[in-house]
């Protein structure tokens, strides 16, 4: 596939909510300024309510009240991965990757095998509502994954699933990405998954977020799949707390 | 996981079809010891009335009337549905709209259906389209707010799924808007055709020279009972068999995703 050219440039002054009854309005996000270089694996924490979904839906274009700017230097292939799976429960497994593609697109012809790489072979025909949440954010990835984006965006994709279900994804995503350069910002308040995931994670700070810190991840693919490894540059990067 | 078990639902289904039969059957019975009570040419018995139904059915006089008024109630149903539910989902989508339109929606809904057909017909002349449009802005008001309230729940989930994977128009309405419609759009065609039924009859017995509701009106006249009791069994069995062979099907398949 091409290689990735595109470089995303965020830079987000001000998101305010608007006051609604009694509660008066709440500055999110203040001067979020940073670059996303091609084919880096960006992961976005900080604590909950702290701003990090509505960071990921500006940079997505499905939140445009806000001051600053989003470059993604051209019009590149975008997709998302959403908190909840979000998937059409009147369509079938099969049905809802096809869908993201033109008719006759090339493309098609690889749902099949992507379809058996995330473990839902027996599931294709099945629809969302019949198969469990784990599934169901299987079949969000690989209907992600078959776009073959140039930027990937996660919204916390892993959250409500039990331990060996969320890291056998968390092993596919990886899976998945190092197979298929991709650029990619994932968002989640889960630091080992931050440091199995990333090469690289800024952390929001609480309040009005602005970034806190912009820490490198320098661990390899085969690193990421090691326990050990990743809790040992968990520590190193976040230390014992 | 992924079979559905079927045997217990088949079962049910069944049972539920012995004790319709078991039911009406009692309904015939005590209407016939009604009749022979009454001994009344008021209160003709179930036998008296089928034999009126197959001589009117033998002469033809029965079909054409149903046909006329199937005909009648297809075309206001469809009508009303289309511009209902453009007018619906206009208003679901726009705040602003539906602030102002509420209020004419309510008159419309509260209107009495007689006064409507009255009207349609003292404007528009005794016609065709004076009465099909008669019915059609009957039932609008009801399409209406059925398919605004469909609209309003739309998922804004899934319209952003669509935004970022770049559906366009006829895919986002195809796949994402009309399923999820699709339950509202039932219940306004059920209920619609419910409503439409009962108010072609009105329509043709008051300006039209052929269907059902003037066939009762002439029975009336006539003081006919065995006549009205044979339109109207007709006319039931007709509605039951489309209920049963057309919506029922439609919804099945609709609903098939359903856990």
């Amino acid at each position: 596939m091409a290689p990735l050219t595109h470089a995303l440039s965020v830079a987000v002054r001000k998101k305010v909510f608007p006051a609604v009854g009694l509660r008066s309005e709440i500055q999110v996000l203040k001067d979020i300024t940073f670059k996303v270089d091609p084919g880096s694996f960006v992961v976005i924490t900080g604590p909950s309510g702290g701003g990090k979904t509505t960071l990921l839906n500006i940079i997505a274009g499905l939140d445009k009240d806000y001051e600053g700017r989003i470059d993604f230097g051209g019009d590149p292939r975008v997709a998302y991965v959403f908190q909840s799976p979000r998937l059409l429960p009147w369509r079938t497994v099969y049905e809802n990757i096809a869908l993201v593609l033109p008719p006759g697109d090339p493309r098609l012809a690889n749902i099949p095998e992507l379809i058996e790489r995330v473990g839902l072979k027996e599931a294709a025909t099945a629809y969302p509502e019949m198969i469990s949440l784990g599934m169901q954010r299987r079949a969000a990835l690989a209907r992600a994954f078959i776009l073959e984006p140039e930027f990937l965006l996660m919204d916390e994709p892993f959250v409500s699933l039990d331990d060996p279900t969320a890291q056998s994804l968390r092993e596919l995503l990886v899976e998945l990405w190092s197979r298929r350069p991709t650029t990619v910002l994932f968002v989640t308040h889960d630091r080992a998954e931050a440091v199995m995931l990333g090469t690289r994670i800024l952390r929001l700070s609480g309040g009005s977020a602005s970034i806190a810190e912009d820490v490198p991840v320098p661990l390899s693919v085969a690193d990421r799949l090691n326990r050990e490894k990743v809790h040992a540059e968990q520590r190193r990067i976040f230390g014992n707390g | 996981m992924l079979q559905v078990v079927k045997a217990p639902a088949e079962r049910f289904r069944l049972g539920r079809v012995g004790w319709t039969l078991i039911s009406l059957l009692a309904l015939v019975a005590i209407w016939e010891i009604a009749a022979l009570i009454a001994q009344s040419r008021y209160l003709p018995g179930p036998l008296a009335v089928v034999q009126v139904m197959v001589r009117e059915a033998q002469a033809g006089e029965l079909w054409s009337n149903i046909a006329a008024t199937l005909t009648r109630v297809a075309f206001s149903f469809v009508v009303a549905m289309f511009i209902g539910s453009a007018i619906g989902i206009a208003l679901g989508r726009n705040p602003g709209a539906d602030r102002f339109f509420d209020a004419w929606l309510i008159f419309f809904l509260n209107l009495p259906a007689l006064v409507i057909i009255v009207l349609c017909y003292i404007w528009f002349g005794l016609t065709e389209v004076a009465a099909v449009t008669a019915v059609a802005v009957n039932k609008i008001p009801n399409v209406a707010v059925t398919m605004r309230e469909g609209t309003r729940s739309l998922s804004k989930d899934l319209e952003e799924m669509a935004q970022i994977y770049r559906f366009g128009w006829w895919k986002t309405m195809r796949h994402v808007t009309v399923p999820q419609l699709a339950p509202y759009s039932a219940a306004a065609a059920r209920s619609g055709l419910a409503l439409v039924w009962k108010i072609v009859l009105v329509v043709e017995a008051f300006g039209r020279s052929d269907g059902v509701g003037h066939q009762l009106n002439i029975a009336f006249q006539l003081f006919d009972v065995p006549m009205i009791l044979a339109y109207a069994l007709a006319f039931i069995v007709v509605v039951q068999l489309i209920e049963m062979l057309i919506l029922q099907p439609i919804m099945a398949r609709a609903n098939k995703w359903r856990r």
